[in-house]
């Protein structure tokens, strides 16, 4: 079985499409500087290139919301946004969700809820609800189920996403 | 010491005798009484952290440096002849670096008489070639670049066709898996029963196939250390992988490591070593790079299995005061073109209720559609539909309450083998559930204009009893921290958490103080596939004992360094206290003495106790509202009320009833996979047209555990909770719907389309080839993007 492409073709070898340019994406408040070729997803270039893998690739059409993550604070899948469109706008991530070492309420509100099973939806559906409680701090249980329509969870976690999310806005309501 | 035995062992309804070498266990159940510190209370998952900061490496995260990427050519074609497979071009292409056929890989059977690339082509997604490249957009442009010839073949999609003797033909062994006959079983004399009988029903039920949908495909990476091969795969078996990888590449099991951390859930369809795994093993030995497959959301509805779809006939004879006298099934199990025989869909019948004449022939028939796996509770969930459902219509005609005519069938001994049942709180279950869903004060029929309201109810039955071999090890630091070491794997299902609690239990150590290690061939002993709901009642138990030993290790150290007898030691929270004379030392104290001397606690899941039959047991009750107008259901509140034994987590095991309802409600109104009588093709293979719930269609799910240890079934009590939830939910759900609107669909997923045909305001039209009959949602499409 060794080897089908080694054997001398590499003179004539093909390339589709223009190739890598270079790019500046600033995620989570960091700049960084990568080479894709144009047609890359958001999605692709957040995992692979700069190996941030909380966001999941699971249709990779705009179905799942498994790859949900914040463009200039809006929720928006990132397998449907390229990457060059994104230069210059700030990418907010899961892995962005914690600050000065501490989870946020949401986060937390999730593991105390146990609001995943698998947890491969989870990235994608707190950063839904990310979007939300930036805009409205105490929403209602019905605002919550619209923030998180577009997240599939296929372990069928949604009743305890709703309470998780709910008691975070009754805590704020609170303050 | 440990000796041979036989044991039998139940796996999804089949139960086999398997020898076995077992340690007797040694450690006495938890009895009911004993006050338990961690096990019985709800505990945060462990790992959950990683999870909700993106920190948890899944195998679809996991990037080795110099790592290509795999692409999967799949056929087009339900049925083909492979003629030729041109592939100069895409090697060409700038950044591909092998390619793979059935000219250059290695021959070796799969499903069988055929092959890894085998010369036929049995459904549309069969695996043709394989590109390996720098990234997955040019192995992606590098298939458009192979060029296959095929010579199209007469294909079959419809079972009950399939069985003809003209159709076409699979496979070559005939389309009937193991003959014309079936699957029989017999108890009995079902002519006399029927004989005997008041009342005969005679109905045809029809589930359909329904896609796990996992959010995380079957994906992998392969690297080669030299001549080993390491493999990091979202599986339910770590173990089974390495076994068939290695076989299917001629190598010794211990050149191959199977590594699965954090896993995106199975729900049946990821169970051993699949072709993907191997077809990335030899990319990478080609390569001499590492290679990860990742499929497409297409793939993984083509090729990635779904639940059985069947056809059931089921006869059922009652007489006047409802009993039952003669149950007859004969149902058929489409497989797809390479799917197992595995589902039990006679078991219901079989077993549920107490009738002395009973007869189930199962068949389970190739077709040229996409491979079957098993689906959480395969063939309990199609089989209790059909039951259940013709249990409620017999209650309606006999005007008896449906809750009654199943406690007068009641068995209070396993009708099978006539073996008594570990424990059977299912008339608890009954109970408990009629009074939480307020079944006696339900009015007929509620109306709200065009809405009407109904309620309807389903029992539960299934294995979950779990059984060797299962091992566990545990090593204590000098820090007084421990490290629980196993083989099992954690699906999502909290495997993680509920070992890390019985662990510390039983050793008396803080839960923090405890780093459990899944899913490592290298690391851990065996451990059995996650799946028949056994993880815990297998698994736990071996924990145990290896905490046990552990524990008795430690105390009689303790006892040498505290000048007093191991008897009067104890342990909690960390701390050993002796009670005479009154002492305490911390577990650290006494690990810290003797340094890097480690104690070490092996642990092995004991054998099961004979002549009892261990079953898990429920009820659900649900409540729905049909309007009449458009045939629109919508579920507004779901009760369940189950019995897995001892809880070892009430949050986890909660999860597992919600999770198990909603994927219920997803079969029971919303999803199927269509493929095309015609092209043989698949119509939905995506999640737009391929409905699963979302958030909008969760209704108020409550559920109550029947939390009682099941002293007789293992040595912690428990028995398995991942199946039972998803059993009886589409049962309750259809019969909640006669309740509402008077009409029964004895064919799911109950669409719009049915409801309105059954209530005559709609009259079919035969549909035009090719067009799926989408099945009414109020899904809203995702607004965003
Ligand atoms: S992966 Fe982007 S929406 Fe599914
Ligand atoms: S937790 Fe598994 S998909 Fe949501």
């Amino acid at each position: 079985m060794k080897d089908t492409v080694r054997s001398g073709v590499l003179a004539q070898r093909r390339r589709r499409g223009p190739g890598k340019l270079q790019l500046r994406l600033n995620v989570n408040g960091e700049t960084y500087e990568v080479m894709v070729e144009p047609r890359r997803t958001l999605l692709d270039v957040l995992r692979d290139d700069l190996g941030l893998t909380g966001a999941k690739k699971v249709c990779d059409r705009g179905q799942c919301g498994a790859c949900t993550v914040l463009l200039q604070g809006v929720p928006v899948y990132s397998c449907l946004k390229l990457a060059i469109e994104c230069e210059g706008k700030p990418v907010e991530t899961v892995e962005g969700l914690m600050s000065n070492g501490r989870l946020h309420p949401l986060q937390q509100a999730f593991i105390d809820h146990d609001a995943f099973q698998c947890g491969f939806c989870t990235p994608g559906i707190l950063m839904s609800l990310k979007a939300l409680f930036d805009r409205n701090d105490s929403p209602t249980e019905d605002e919550v189920r619209q923030a998180v329509e577009g997240n599939l969870c296929r372990c069928g976690a949604y009743s305890k996403v709703l309470q998780a999310a709910l008691s975070v806005a009754r805590a704020n309501e609170q303050e | 010491m440990p000796k041979i035995v036989r044991t039998r062992v139940e796996f999804e309804g089949e139960v086999r005798e398997r020898m076995a070498v077992v340690v007797e266990d040694q450690v006495l159940p938890w009895s009911a009484r004993e006050k338990l510190d961690i096990v019985g209370r709800p505990h945060p998952r462990v790992g959950g952290r990683q999870i909700v900061t993106g920190g948890a490496t899944y195998t679809a995260d996991v990037q080795i440096p110099g790592m290509l990427h795999c692409k999967i050519r799949r056929s087009p074609l339900p049925h083909a002849e492979v003629l030729s497979i041109d592939t100069a071009e895409a090697q060409t292409l700038f950044g591909v670096r092998g390619v793979l056929t059935h000219a250059n890989a290695p021959r070796i059977r799969w499903f069988g008489n055929s092959f890894l690339f085998d010369r036929f082509v049995r459904f549309e997604g069969d695996e043709v070639a394989a590109v390996a490249a720098d990234s997955e957009e040019i192995a992606e442009d590098a298939l458009d670049l192979i060029h296959v010839r095929y010579r199209e073949l007469p294909f079959v999609v419809d079972p009950e066709q399939a069985m003809k003797p003209d159709a076409p033909r699979v496979h070559k062994e005939g389309n009937v898996i193991g003959g014309p006959e079936g699957d029989v079983y017999e108890r009995g004399n079902l002519e006399e029963g029927f004989a005997r009988s008041n009342h005969v029903f005679s109905e045809r039920y029809e589930t359909q196939a329904a896609v796990h949908n996992c959010l995380e495909p079957h994906c992998c990476v392969a690297m080669w250390n030299g001549d080993e091969l390491v493999l990091w795969t979202s599986t339910q078996h770590a173990y089974g992988v390495r076994d068939g990888v290695a076989a299917a590449l001629g190598l010794p099991l211990h050149k191959v490591r199977v590594i699965c951390e954090f896993m995106g859930a199975g729900f049946g369809s990821k169970q051993g070593a699949g072709k993907h795994e191997v077809i990335a093993a030899l990319l990478a030995k080609m390569t001499e790079r590492p290679v990860r497959l990742y499929p497409s959301r297409r793939e993984e509805n083509l090729a990635g299995g779904v639940r059985h779809p069947t056809i059931q006939y089921l006869r059922a004879g009652v007489r006047r005061d409802g009993k039952l006298m003669a149950l007859h099934l004969r149902s058929i199990a489409n497989v797809g073109a390479y799917g197992t025989d595995s589902s039990e869909v006679g078991g219901p019948v079989r077993e549920l209720y107490d009738c002395a004449n009973v007869r189930t022939e199962q068949f389970a028939v190739y077709t040229n559609a996409g491979p079957a796996a098993a689906f959480r509770a395969p063939g309990y969930v199609e089989g209790m539909f059909a039951l259940e459902s013709m249990m409620d219509q017999i209650a309606y005609s006999l005007s008896m309450d449906p809750l009654q005519l199943r406690l007068v069938n009641y068995a209070r001994k396993d009708p099978v083998r006539g073996a008594t049942y570990s424990s059977k709180p299912l008339d608890e279950a009954y109970r408990t559930g009629a009074k939480m869903a307020g079944w006696n004060l339900r009015a007929k029929a509620q109306q709200m204009g065009a809405r009407r309201r109904g309620l309807g109810m389903a029992s539960q039955i299934w294995g979950g009893g779990g059984g060797p071999p299962a091992y566990a090890i545990i090593r204590l630091n000098s820090d007084g921290t421990a490290d629980l070491v196993t083989g099992t794997q954690d699906i999502g299902t909290g495997t993680k958490t509920v070992l890390v609690q019985i662990a510390a239990e039983e050793l008396g150590l803080k839960a923090e103080d405890i780093r459990i290690t899944v899913g490592d061939t290298l690391a851990g002993p065996y451990a059995p596939v996650s799946a028949g709901s056994m993880t815990v009642p297998s698994m736990g138990p071996a924990v145990r004992a290896a905490a046990k030993s552990a524990r008795e290790e430690l105390l009689s150290l303790a006892s040498a360094l505290m000048q007093v007898s191991a008897a009067s030691l104890s342990i909690r929270n960390g701390i050993i206290t002796s009670t005479t004379p009154s002492k305490t030392v911390a577990v650290s104290d006494v690990t810290r003495r003797i340094g890097d001397f480690m104690i070490v606690g092996k642990g092995a899941r004991g054998p099961n106790p004979p002549n009892v039959k261990v079953r898990t047991f429920g009820a659900q009750f649900a409540e729905v509202e049909v309007d009449v107008e458009t045939g629109d259901v919508t579920v507004t509140r779901v009760v369940a009320v189950h019995d897995f034994g001892r809880i070892i987590n009430p949050l986890t095991s909660g999860s597992q009833i919600e999770g198990g309802i909603v994927q219920g409600i997803g079969f029971a109104l919303m999803e199927e996979r269509f493929v095309d009588p015609e092209s043989g093709t698949s119509l939905n293979a995506n999640l737009e047209a391929y409905k699963i719930p979302t958030i909008l269609d969760i209704p108020i799910i409550e559920h109550a555990l029947i939390d009682r240890p099941d002293e007789s079934c293992n040595s912690i009590g428990s028995k398995g909770a991942g199946e039972p939830p998803i059993i009886p939910t589409a049962a309750a759900i259809a019969n909640a719907v006669y309740d509402a609107a008077g009409v029964r669909v004895r064919s799911l997923p109950i669409t719009r389309e049915k409801i309105l045909v059954e209530i005559g305001k709609l009259k079919l039209q035969p549909k035009p080839a090719g067009e799926a009959p989408g099945p009414a949602q109020k899904r809203r499409r995702p607004r965003r993007g």
